[in-house]
């Protein structure tokens, strides 16, 4: 691909940087191994200038541009980082501490995120609590000069490895619900913290469940000012959204085409019309969608970040993967019903087929990406918000309980 | 690979969409299409006078010399307005088709008249639901002493009626060859189709010992891919600029219109929909400049991309016309709303070359699936 002049000396340096340091497969290792190799390769990062490319120099990035940053993401595409450990704390709680934290906060912990000493989980979702994160019920309550929390939170990556997590809890119920919430730094170790692997339906844990009970944080973990919190994570998910955007396939998926053509060869339907049609089908959606990507990192290399635009790729992207299971499906049709015990090819794509339902949820459905699209891009009028000015104890969250009420 | 339009190739939409809001809005569209001719021949005249019509033609022989990227933004704005026009017929099938051959002396003689809007010209290929043949079909072309024939019949020409100039792909004993002919050439029978798409005018052509020119061409059949695989990419452009206009009056009506007491546009459905029919514009336009940028830059992947767009682009265009019918309820389905001519245009223009069955075929045959 052709790109601006401006930043090909430092793609250059970037690639050469990556050959010489990224590592090899992680197949086989335990976890604490892996997590070893991704603490030693943040360490790497840092120490080559390669980390918080965009965070300013007094905190200890570079200082550099989104122009940078997109170099550094599409040249990283073509290498398997182990940077996953990273990705909540580099891609989120960093960048919302450059934004709103303290110069003591900044001081104590942007450096130690960067060079991979620490590692930060973010705490939002709820189970009463998902595409409406303002409704949630984890509260802190003041106490002298600290605050307690209590409550639950879930979905959180990470939290199994996590020193630091970015916490929005509630601290005043008798206003309405976006106006009671604060954000906060919580030491994922502090007594009355408990992470537990949560089990998702492909049957792996990716993801945790904590449980806050009478956990103290002190005054000076507020992140931003006390019942400001969803102006914080007003911030932290807009610094989600480029995260994900800038996030690429992995190379290999068995429900992208070049997966879906081998599996047509080999189940012997790849000459036959109408899968061929499927197939060619599936290309064009893929394709679409990588081109519509292209033109977005063209517009923010020139100086026009897509914002809220990057909602049509994830809604995209999920609704691409509902098309390959179809397309899947009319390849493999009963082959992949069940399969023998040592057939990788079908256990990847019984797994793919199994986890896609999370690309249309995470990181806000489907129903809210196309809510932001109508309302934030073309300016359509928004739902009639019926609890939005009532004191947060008196509405109703979740699927039964009031929300003043435990 | 540049997705993004150039300072100039935005000036040149404001310009062209500024000039099709004065000369051709809706009120002129339906004068156009009732009209015996099919099309404003004044709107033409100034269409040529804006220098649009010889964009991707040299400057010696009276055009731009600006590239493919220039002519879609030019058809993205047709579209968009729905203009009834020979754009597509003259302007790029023809004058392509007099690009793609090795005959200096017709090109010489006809690009600049069909770049300044005197002459205008079409292509006669089709001769069923088929799509093209590259074969030269049934239509057969016979020298009898120094002059040559034509026999037989071609169907859907663009602007075939009124046009002056035919360029006709036929059958020879040695392969199929291009030949020129006269609009009003002896033998020469033309007649007008009624069209799903009362924007579009078609005719059907039948030729019987009618005199034609040949073309001079080293290998007229990869003339024939290189002129269809630009017509998918230009005709996705059209499609491409009605798409984003069915959209975007679709998103001003949910706007205005209340029903039950709210703005329709406030309820998710008719919400999500709008949505949707973003998302597919701009994938839409994503592979629309790929495409356009591929036939200027890399004529090696032009006939994937061309296959690529026509795939893409035309069933999203039909989705979200038949959304802009649907979200408009009623008045969507009157004749004084232009819901329907976007509906129709999007229709006809989805199949015109062929339909979304021939076009996946293209595209997984250049997948090499």
């Amino acid at each position: 691909m052709i790109m601006v002049d401006a930043t090909q000396d430092y793609r250059s340096s970037v690639r050469a940087w990556l050959t010489a340091h990224a590592p090899g497969p992680a197949a086989g290792l335990t976890s604490d191994e892996q997590l070893r190799r991704a603490r030693e390769f943040q360490a790497a990062l840092y120490d080559a200038g390669y980390a918080g490319i965009t965070w300013p120099k007094e905190v200890g990035g570079q200082g550099l541009g989104t122009a940078e940053q997109q170099v550094f993401s599409e040249e990283a595409a073509d290498f398997e980082l182990p940077t996953y450990p990273f990705i909540i704390g580099m891609g989120m709680c960093g960048p919302t501490l450059v934004d709103l934290g303290t110069p003591e906060q900044k001081h104590r912990y942007l450096p130690r995120l960067l060079c991979g000493e620490e590692i930060w989980c973010q705490l939002f979702s709820e189970p009463g609590a998902g595409s409406d994160v303002a409704s949630l019920q984890t509260r802190a309550v003041r106490d002298g000069d600290g605050w307690v929390v209590n409550g639950q939170k879930v979905w959180t990556t990470n939290a199994q490895w996590a020193d630091y997590g970015a916490l929005l809890a509630r601290t005043d119920p008798d206003r309405p619900k976006h106006a009671g919430l604060t954000m906060f730094i919580v030491d994922m170790r502090a007594p009355g913290v408990t992470v537990r692997p949560l089990r998702d339906m492909s049957g792996r844990a990716p993801f945790n469940e904590v449980y806050f009970d009478d956990v103290r944080i002190p005054d000076d973990g507020v992140i931003g000012e006390v019942n400001r919190g969803w102006q914080a994570a007003v911030a932290m998910l807009g610094h989600e959204r480029v995260s994900i955007g800038a996030t690429r396939r992995p190379r290999s998926n068995p429900l992208e085409f070049a997966s879906l053509v081998e599996l047509a060869r080999h189940e012997g339907v790849a000459a036959d019309p109408a899968r061929r049609e499927r197939l060619a089908e599936l290309y064009a959606h893929e394709r679409a969608l990588e081109l519509f990507n292209a033109r977005m990192r063209q517009e923010t290399a020139a100086g026009n970040p897509p914002g809220v635009r990057g909602s049509v790729a994830k809604l995209a992207g999920a609704l691409l993967l509902r098309r390959a299971i179809e397309t899947a499906s009319d390849l493999a049709g009963a082959d992949a019903v069940a399969w023998d015990p040592d057939d990788a090819r079908a256990a990847e794509l019984a797994l793919g087929i199994n986890s896609a339902p999370a690309s249309s949820i995470a990181g806000g459905t489907n129903e809210v990406q196309r809510n932001i699209i109508g309302e934030r891009i073309l300016g359509l009028p928004k739902e009639p918000q019926v609890d939005r000015d009532l004191p947060f104890k008196e509405i109703k969250v979740g699927t039964q309980r009031q929300g003043g009420v435990r | 690979m540049k997705l993004v339009l150039e300072p100039e190739q935005q000036e040149l939409r404001s310009t062209v969409r500024k000039f099709l809001a004065d000369r051709s809005p809706s009120a002129k569209v339906r004068e156009a299409m009732a009209s015996d001719r099919g099309y404003d021949a004044d709107l033409w005249n100034r269409m040529a006078g804006l220098g649009v019509l010889g964009l991707v033609v040299p400057e010696e022989l009276g055009g731009a010399g600006a590239g493919q990227v220039e002519r879609s933004v030019v058809l993205e704005e047709l579209g968009r307005a729905l203009t009834p026009s020979p754009f597509l017929a003259s302007a790029v099938l023809a004058t392509d088709v007099l690009l793609a051959v090795d005959d200096d002396a017709a090109r010489t003689e006809l690009l600049p008249r069909l770049a300044a809007g005197e002459l205008v010209g079409t292509v006669a290929v089709g001769e069923g639901g088929a799509g093209w043949d590259r074969q030269g079909g049934a239509t057969t072309a016979t020298a009898r002493g120094g002059s040559w024939e034509l026999a037989g019949t071609k169907t859907l020409v663009l602007t075939g009626d009124t046009a002056d100039l035919v360029l006709v792909y036929a059958s020879t004993p040695d392969g199929p060859g291009w030949f020129a002919v006269d609009g009003d050439a002896a033998g020469l029978i033309r007649t007008v189709l009624t069209g799903l798409d009362p924007t579009r005018r078609l005719a059907r052509l039948t030729f019987a010992a009618t005199p034609a020119r040949p073309l001079v061409a080293a290998d007229p059949a990869a003339a024939f891919d290189l002129v269809a695989d630009l017509a998918a990419v230009a005709l996705a452009a059209e499609q491409v600029g009605g798409l984003q206009r069915a959209m975007e009056l679709t998103v001003d009506y949910a706007k205005v219109r209340v029903q039950f007491g709210r703005l329709i546009g406030s309820y998710q459905a008719v919400k999500h929909g709008c949505a949707e029919m973003y998302s597919a514009w701009e994938h839409a336009v994503s592979v629309l400049r790929y495409a356009a940028w591929v036939a200027d830059h890399d004529r090696a992947e032009l006939p994937l991309a061309a296959a690529l767009a026509q795939t893409y682009i035309g069933p999203a265009y039909f989705a979200a016309a038949t959304d802009m019918v649907q979200y408009h309820g009623g008045v969507g389905y009157t004749w004084e709303h232009d819901a329907h001519l976007y509906y129709k245009r999007a229709k006809s223009s989805e199949l015109l070359f062929g339909g979304p069955a021939l076009h996946r075929t293209r595209l997984a045959d250049r997948l090499g699936v």
